[in-house]
């Protein structure tokens, strides 16, 4: 055999495991890629809600894609105390006044960000919210601060769209 | 198989086996020789078929009346339950015949740690077997998701919630597990295809398993290698075939004492209240068989951390075979080997009970201990125990100290009494 006839074969041997390669993936992705979210359920994008009954106090479960969202009015003393945190004390340093724009409103995931249980309201060490899957304590901001949960939980975007009424997402 | 000169008495069977040798491999199953001291230990391979058998019957029948949709599903349970001929005992087999299932998979487990049967050659029996393990603790988590329950929505939750700790993309896998940005009805959907599928792809791995088994033979409670066939071993059909029949009907009373005299002992009152995504139950657990490796999840206090622990405590089961260093098998001739191996057993069922309990105060302490201490076991006491170990003589074959009067006769009429 010569040098030539070799390298020919090589060369289309590479070839087709490229093309063979491109065909398998073609053929893959819209196996794996049909798993995530489809349009139906993205296009429940936003959820609008009536704080106008929420005392200081309180909080609401909104369901929100299919995950509860808190919103909690809170009391001026719970505000003291989530600003007068140092953030040097915080696993995941944030400052309420990030967290919450309008001091009196708290809008967050009810998720813990462990593994996703739905903290308890007004328990814990730290007056805010306790999960009593794994043991994570949340301060009034929703910041972390004992236990497994490794953030705060999720601030997501909303809005006022006038004085009573929130909107999610 | 070195069956070949096996040739078929009738015409038709000679006719019909030179095209498919089915009959060869029949012969090759009834004559396959075996040691003749297996004790009941070793009965549990065949428990093991027959459960998994009674899942995949049970599992089509209850499929021909259940419904995958959030809105239907918990109500198709109870349908099950009420309205369907028999349907109260299809379920409960099915529920109950689960945890049967991984009873007698522990018990497997733990006789071949005893015996040392992961040791050269039979490595690639073992992690076949680390395989289907793996495989039923998937397919047992998606059936608990699938009638919907309280326990259902937020095992299912927290299961895939795991996922999350993986950095960069785990957010992303999370939300493709889901299909949407919960655990929702796209997610029920896709547990139960699945959990229609693992069964047949581990009894798939179960004819490998079995097959690798049938290469080097069975190991035996004395641990040595034996001549086949010889004076050590018998005949699978009739002797092991009977004996492996009555361990399976005494292993039948006690699955029947749970389906008809205790059938939710197992499970847990919270699933039977529908899954509602807004409240999570005040004490989440797994179903018992998880538990274990739920205790280790939860004694690391890094999220990252304790999921990679969890996966690690079953990924160290896989590398047994190179991380005992002994090349003796059996704990028989073992004494030291023995008594960690007594240590693990209690350390699992530890860990086993913390993982039930609330993750606080002594509990966390205690399974942070257990945790600890599994991990040592695999990871330095059984390397540097192969080196250091004196071991009692083993004896060069299983007649030997029957027969020849060996020194060892007494040691291991008491062994073997033990177990």
């Amino acid at each position: 055999m010569s040098d030539k006839k070799p390298k020919r074969r090589e060369f289309l041997f590479t070839v087709s495991y490229a093309v063979g390669a491109v065909g398998v993936g073609a053929v893959v992705w819209p196996l794996v890629d049909q798993m995530n979210p489809d349009a139906s359920v993205k296009a429940l994008a936003s959820t609008e809600v009536d704080v106008s009954s929420v005392q200081p106090g309180n909080t609401i479960t909104v369901l929100w894609r299919g995950k509860p969202v808190f919103i909690r009015r809170r009391t001026q003393d719970e505000i003291a105390e989530a600003r007068s945190v140092k953030l040097e004390e915080l696993p995941h340093p944030e400052k309420d006044e990030d967290r919450a724009k309008d001091p009196e409103w708290l809008v967050m995931l009810g998720i813990c960000t462990h593994l996703g249980c739905v903290p308890l309201n007004d328990k814990g060490d730290y007056d805010g919210w306790f999960c009593p899957c794994h043991g994570s304590h949340y301060d009034t901001s929703g910041r972390i601060r004992k236990g497994p949960a490794p953030t705060n939980m999720e601030i997501p975007k909303y809005e006022f769209v006038n004085a009573n009424t929130i909107k999610i997402g | 198989m070195s069956d070949h000169e096996y040739k078929p008495s009738s015409k038709v069977g000679k006719w019909f086996n030179d095209r498919l040798p089915l009959l060869s491999l029949a012969n090759h199953l009834t004559d396959y020789p075996t040691p003749k001291n297996l004790n009941y230990w070793w009965t549990f391979g065949g428990i093991l078929t027959f459960c998994l058998i009674t899942q995949i019957i049970t599992g089509i029948t209850l499929a021909m009346h259940y419904i995958a949709d959030s809105d239907l599903a918990f109500a198709s349970v109870e349908h099950i339950m009420r309205d369907v001929n028999y349907g109260w005992l299809i379920r409960y087999v099915h529920a109950n015949g689960a945890s049967m299932f991984f009873l007698a998979v522990y018990i497997h487990i733990f006789r071949s740690l005893y015996y040392g049967s992961y040791k050269s050659p039979r490595e690639v029996i073992w992690i076949i077997g680390m395989i289907i393990y793996f495989l039923m603790m998937a397919t047992a988590f998606m059936g608990y998701v699938l009638p919907w329950g309280q326990m259902s929505f937020w095992g299912a939750t927290v299961i895939t919630n795991l996922f999350s700790a993986i950095p960069l993309v785990g957010e992303g896998i999370v939300a493709w597990l889901w299909g949407g940005f919960a655990v929702d009805n796209p997610t029920l959907t896709r547990f139960y295809a699945l959990h229609y599928l693992l069964p047949f792809l581990i009894l798939g791995l179960v004819v490998l398993h079995i097959w690798a088994l049938h290469v080097p033979g069975n190991n035996n409670p004395i641990g040595i290698d034996i001549k086949k066939p010889s004076k050590d071993t018998v005949p699978f059909h009739p002797y092991i075939v009977i004996k492996d029949g009555f361990a399976l009907l005494m292993f039948m009373i006690v699955f029947a004492f749970f389906v008809f005299y205790s059938p939710n002992i197992l499970g847990h009152a919270d699933n039977y209240i529908e899954a509602n995504p807004m409240v999570t139950p005040a004490h989440i657990v797994p179903e018992w068989y998880l538990l274990p490796f739920y205790a280790i999840l939860r004694s690391v206090p890094d999220k990252l951390l304790g999921v990679i622990a969890m996966f690690a405590s079953i990924f160290v089961l896989v590398i047994l075979p190179w991380l005992d260093t002994s090349k003796i098998r059996s704990a028989v001739f073992r004494p030291l080997y023995k008594q960690f191996y007594w240590i693990l057993i209690i350390d699992v069922l530890i860990l086993g009970y913390m993982g039930a309990m609330p993750a606080e105060g002594l509990y966390l302490l205690v399974a942070r201990v257990a945790t600890a201490y599994y991990f040592m076991h695999f990871l330095i006491i059984l390397p540097v125990l192969g080196y250091k170990e004196k071991t009692i003589p083993i004896p060069l074959s299983i007649m030997e100290p029957v027969l020849g009067g060996s020194a060892n006769l007494s040691n291991i009429k008491k062994k073997e009494s033990i177990h």
